[in-house]
């Protein structure tokens, strides 16, 4: 498994969040979570403009196996979903952390700070404590 | 922890994601699902189904015995090595399984059922045999290696020697053999040709790596799982069930009705349904928009009621979802499918949406 990226923020349900220079927040899914899921086939993301609640179920990532919920780990307002990946969802498993975003969102106000986001190193706990 | 097979080390060796399937640890994928799935549609695949239960039937009478137990007809069987696919019914009709008969000798037949059957089959036949006097023995000492694409004959019988090779090569499609001390039989699960080999288990794990050196791909269940779907074949638990008749399962090619003389078990609960037709029907599915048919999802058939989706997944070979449906027996050809809320567009087909490597749906 590759090491994860220093810069961005983790949850404990293997959503990582990035925030870019003009402080909106990317949002993905974590590598360990796509090797999980196993190949991609279709993905679906939220539409620009939408709004949404911490914990709110925000995209579907469906790997040959499986459909999965992927939910928002801050409220806020959508900006714009990867519409890329409803072409090539196999971007989410080669490369989790860039191509493979899913959406990215304007945060509700404080709810960046009410956010229970995890460091790199607090991640790789939950993952070695889960044998991954 | 599940039982486990002959292979279940190697499998761990060789990087396999391990899961439950009906009690067993069995793979799912060794790397990627959908390669392992192009593999067996391209070149070659072996899987490890030695969960699979293996019943060995002996006895004077083993065929009168099996003319009653059976839902098709092994009057079909006449020259030993032949084989044939039946459901196994309850007195209702109802589906308790399928499997393939093998005819060896007129004393000697063998069944190979599911897995996450095994015990209910075996208690099943075990009680219909006393009747006619037939021994039931279930193979635990074997293991079972599916090796199956375009290429998978010519490389499964490189493992055998020559004499023995040209014998099993010979095999017609559905067909076995006996070998020294390998059974091997031209069938498979994928729509593609192949070889299920039946051996001791001590051989299994050399047999594999030697496939492998042959560059036949390990491929775990979830492969399994999408070949058969895209050929058509049903799965026992999700497409059909003792809820469920033969009729309204599309296997309804498999029940012989004739000759009329043959009391089989569900016979009577059958006959009925033959000559007034199901109320519903097990059809294909090809999702016309995006996204991805799964069991279990409803299906809505305009003028005709709901249904339900019984297998879904992504097909490697079309690149879009496809899926068998149980629907009113008056559904045609366009349906619509709950996705999550969403009513989704889905086309009328019938099965298999591909064989021999090539798609039979556009």
């Amino acid at each position: 498994m590759s090491k994860l990226p220093e810069d961005l923020k983790y949850t404990k349900s293997h959503e990582w969040v990035r925030t870019l220079a003009d402080g909106t927040l990317e949002i993905g899914i974590t590598d360990h979570a796509q090797h999980a899921l196993g190949d991609l086939v279709f993905v679906e993301v939220p539409d620009a403009g939408r709004s949404v609640q911490a914990g709110e179920a925000c995209a579907v990532v469906e790997s040959v196996k499986a459909a999965s919920d992927v939910y928002a780990p801050i409220a806020g307002e959508v900006t714009a979903g990867n519409v890329r990946l409803s072409q090539e969802p196999e971007a989410v498993n080669t490369d989790a952390y860039g191509a493979g975003w899913l959406w990215r969102l304007k945060p509700a106000p404080g709810a960046l700070a009410a956010a229970a986001l995890m460091s790199a190193a607090d991640y790789q706990q939950v993952l070695d404590a889960e044998g991954g | 922890m599940g039982r486990q097979t002959p292979l279940f080390r190697l499998h761990q060796e060789l990087g396999a994601r391990l899961v439950d399937f009906g009690g067993w640890d069995m793979p799912v994928q060794y790397g990627s699902q959908i390669g392992e799935h192009h593999a067996v549609r391209r070149a070659a695949g072996v899987f490890d189904v030695s969960h699979m239960c293996v019943i060995d039937l002996e006895g004077a009478r083993v065929r009168a015995f099996l003319e009653r137990l059976l839902a098709n007809d092994v009057g079909r069987l006449r020259s030993p090595g032949g084989a044939l696919y039946s459901c196994l019914l309850n007195e209702s009709g109802g589906i308790l399984d399928d499997l393939i008969v093998y005819y060896l000798d007129e004393e000697f037949f063998r069944l190979v059922v599911n897995a996450g059957t095994r015990d209910k089959d075996l208690a099943w036949i075990r009680t219909q045999a006393r009747a006619f006097d037939v021994e039931v023995q279930e193979r635990t000492d074997l293991a079972m290696l599916a090796v199956q694409g375009p290429e998978a004959r010519a490389k499964a019988a490189q493992l055998l020697s020559p004499a023995e090779a040209t014998t099993a090569l010979a095999l017609e499609v559905f067909n076995a053999c006996e070998l020294r001390h390998w059974f091997v039989a031209r069938t498979g699960y994928t729509g593609e040709d192949g070889f299920e080999i039946l051996m001791p288990a001590a051989d299994a794990v050399a047999a594999w790596r030697s496939l492998n050196s042959l560059g036949v791909a390990s491929c775990g269940l979830g492969a399994r799982d999408t070949l058969r779907l895209e050929a058509g074949m049903n799965l026992y638990g999700n497409d059909m069930d003792e809820s469920t008749q033969p009729f309204e399962s599309a296997l309804g090619w498999t029940v012989a009705l004739k000759p009329a003389a043959r009391d089989f078990i569900g016979r009577r609960a059958l006959e009925p349904l033959a000559a007034s037709g199901s109320q519903r029907k097990l059809v294909g599915l090809i999702l016309e928009d995006r996204g991805v048919l799964r069991s279990h999802q409803k299906v809505i058939a305009a003028g005709s009621g709901e249904g339900e989706i019984t297998s879904g997944t992504f097909s490697p070979t079309l690149e879009r979802s496809i899926a068998f449906a149980r629907v009113p027996a008056g559904t045609t050809d366009a349906v619509q499918v709950d996705i999550r809320g969403k009513l989704l567009r889905a086309r009328v087909v019938k099965p298999p949406f591909v064989r021999f490597g090539r798609p039979l749906i556009t």
